[in-house]
């Protein structure tokens, strides 16, 4: 499959990585690349293989519905880039 | 008089215990090893000498009261990856790079309640996504070893590149590593130590940056199959806390070793045999087979029919649950933020910024695989494609108990050495990627140098949960291959 330069630009939109020019054109040509060698994937017969969604290894489990973690509120704003007393705030991310 | 740099952590704790070496003495001496070499080697992001060095104190104290748990004043060294309480957790990426986590995880956890002592936080591929571990936003590692012909600079393998080098270099008596698609195993060979991916689910993953959360899994590397037999009965075990963790009691792994491999059978992969396999390869995994037989195993060979698609199947399902992952990281609720005017200009500036080239590319990817239009051609084949290679294994072990292949296409290469297409490098994971994909145990261990002087590693595949079996069939190639050499840079060697 062909990989233009301008579903990079999209792809890098949906992925929300700003680029530049030049670099929608070198990630073009390495992803070109990388594709082209995933197409051999194509050869497969996949014909009734369900997909492999994790190993299935644990057992699916149920927990009682009460609160396990909390009362740490100093903790959780460790991180905050910006804070207004016991509050986290972020910029406006609903426009 | 054995100096401090020839104990292994097996041999160390024994030491500890009989009280002929204290644990201070063994951690400062360590972190003058990491003082005087790691300038170079860049095997650490982060160390914590005052804090090693108040828990050694306090770890003589709990010993000289006959207490204390099972590596209770070992140094160690944690790979970057883990979330470690109150100590910065960079990912070896500048979009975390002043992240401090609040809580620790559960595999550093399990480690600390039984004694170990960290030293730091050690290099790795960013986000682990690497086969050098020269995509770390903090600079490349360096090898320790060196080709007997020249100076140049070795990559230590990726991504868990730090945790070799430093354990390889006699910085630290064992290291987390975590492994996607081969993370562990390949620095394992190219540094000339023993590392062990388990079987997905035996270590929790709570606390561990994800990559890929359906082939992420912890495991511990060190000099020798018995110091990663110690460390993985700490780490392994079941936690509520990551919904794929396995409830299954951890065996006594260290008792495995001794166990021989009379009448095991060993399946031979003839699919391992790739085309430009380089003879050196190819005659240590002959010399393997040879050692196993010699020891009473029975050699079968085998098909893993699927095997040359695994490497292609592994980058798109593995990069699609990147991207997802790596969605988190857009500046707004931590991390190193960019401003913009608009809100997607904010995420766009901040992802440009944070993250490295090969991450970006990914992302990028995974993006792709996952986009509409795409997904039924790329991701869910991929999926269909993991299936099948699961199935390669599973009717594999109806008929042998453990497989034998290399590690790696290759030793370690120099760090300009590095091929420029991203394919070339992804490579490197050949022969790893298969039981990644698989969810089954795997190892390597050193079993030679090339005709350079630079290690090579075997690799052992197991049944799912059955690392005993890797670990008794491990020590049998470890015993014949009685490999004792060691880096050009090493703590014991006096400048």
């Amino acid at each position: 499959m062909s990989l233009d330069a301008k579903t990079v630009a999209k792809i890098a939109r949906l992925a929300r990585i700003g680029l530049s020019e030049d670099e929608v054109q070198s990630h073009q040509k390495e992803m070109q690349g990388i594709i082209g060698w995933v197409d051999q994937l194509n050869e497969v017969d996949v014909t009734d293989v369900p997909p492999m969604i994790g190993t299935g290894l644990a057992e699916p489990r149920l927990r009682e519905d009460n609160v396990t973690d909390g009362n740490c509120r100093d903790k959780v704003l460790s991180n905050a880039p910006d804070r207004e007393g016991p509050f986290y705030t972020v910029p406006k991310v609903v426009e | 008089m054995t100096s401090l740099f020839d104990y292994t952590l097996a041999s160390a704790r024994d030491a500890l215990k009989a009280r002929k070496v204290s644990s201070v003495e063994l951690v400062n001496a360590h972190l003058d090893a990491i003082e005087r070499l790691d300038g170079r080697l860049n095997s650490f992001i982060t160390r914590t000498p005052e804090e090693a060095r108040k828990a050694a104190q306090e770890a003589d104290a709990t010993l000289a009261k006959g207490e204390g748990g099972s590596l209770c004043g070992l140094p160690i060294g944690i790979k970057d990856l883990f979330a470690t309480e109150n100590v910065r957790t960079t990912a070896a990426s500048k979009i975390l790079g002043n992240f401090i986590p609040p809580y620790e995880s559960t595999v550093t956890a399990n480690l600390k309640r039984d004694g170990a002592i960290s030293l730091g936080k050690l290099n790795l591929d960013e986000f682990a996504m690497g086969s050098t571990n020269l995509t770390s936003a903090f600079g490349g590692v360096e090898n320790p070893w060196k080709r007997n012909d020249s100076d140049a600079k070795l990559v230590p393998g990726g991504s868990s590149g730090g945790s070799a080098a430093a354990v390889a270099a006699g910085l630290v008596l064992g290291a987390t590593g975590t492994d996607t698609g081969g993370s562990i195993r390949q620095p394992a060979a190219f540094c000339g130590i023993a590392g062990v991916k388990p079987t997905y689910g035996r270590c929790s993953r709570f606390g561990t940056i994800a990559f890929a959360s359906s082939l992420d899994q912890a495991g511990p590397m060190a000099r020798n199959l018995q110091d990663c037999a110690i460390l993985l009965e700490s780490m392994a075990g079941f936690d509520a806390k990551d919904s794929t963790s396995v409830n299954k009691p951890v065996p006594h792994y260290e008792a495995a070793l001794g166990r021989g491999v009379k009448g095991l059978r060993v399946g031979i992969p003839k699919e391992y045999r790739i085309d430009g396999l380089s003879p050196e390869i190819e005659k240590i995994w002959e010399q393997g087979i040879t050692w196993l037989k010699d020891a009473g195993a029975e050699v079968v060979d085998i098909s893993l029919p699927h095997t040359k698609y695994g490497l292609p199947a592994y980058y798109i399902a593995a990069l699609a649950e990147a991207s997802s992952n790596l969605a988190r990281y857009d500046g707004v609720r931590f991390g190193e933020r960019v401003k913009a005017e608009s809100l997607d200009g904010l995420y766009e500036a901040t992802r440009a910024a944070g993250f490295g080239d090969e991450v970006k590319r990914r992302i990028l990817l995974g993006t792709y695989a996952l986009s509409s239009g795409y997904y039924d051609a790329y991701y869910l084949r991929a999926q269909k494609v993991r299936t099948l290679l699961q199935r390669d294994f599973l009717k594999a072990y109806e008929s042998v108990d453990v497989i034998l292949t290399p590690t790696a296409p290759s030793s370690a290469f120099a760090w300009d050495e590095k091929p420029t297409d991203p394919v070339q490098v992804y490579l490197n994971d050949v022969f790893t990627v298969p039981a990644s994909m698989a969810g089954v145990p795997a190892l390597s261990v050193p079993a030679g140098l090339d005709g350079k002087g630079v290690p090579l590693g075997l690799q052992l595949i197991g049944r799912f949960f059955d690392e005993e079996t890797l670990f008794a069939a491990g020590s049998v190639l470890e015993q014949a291959a009685s490999f004792t050499h060691r880096p050009s840079i090493h703590a014991g060697v006096s400048a």
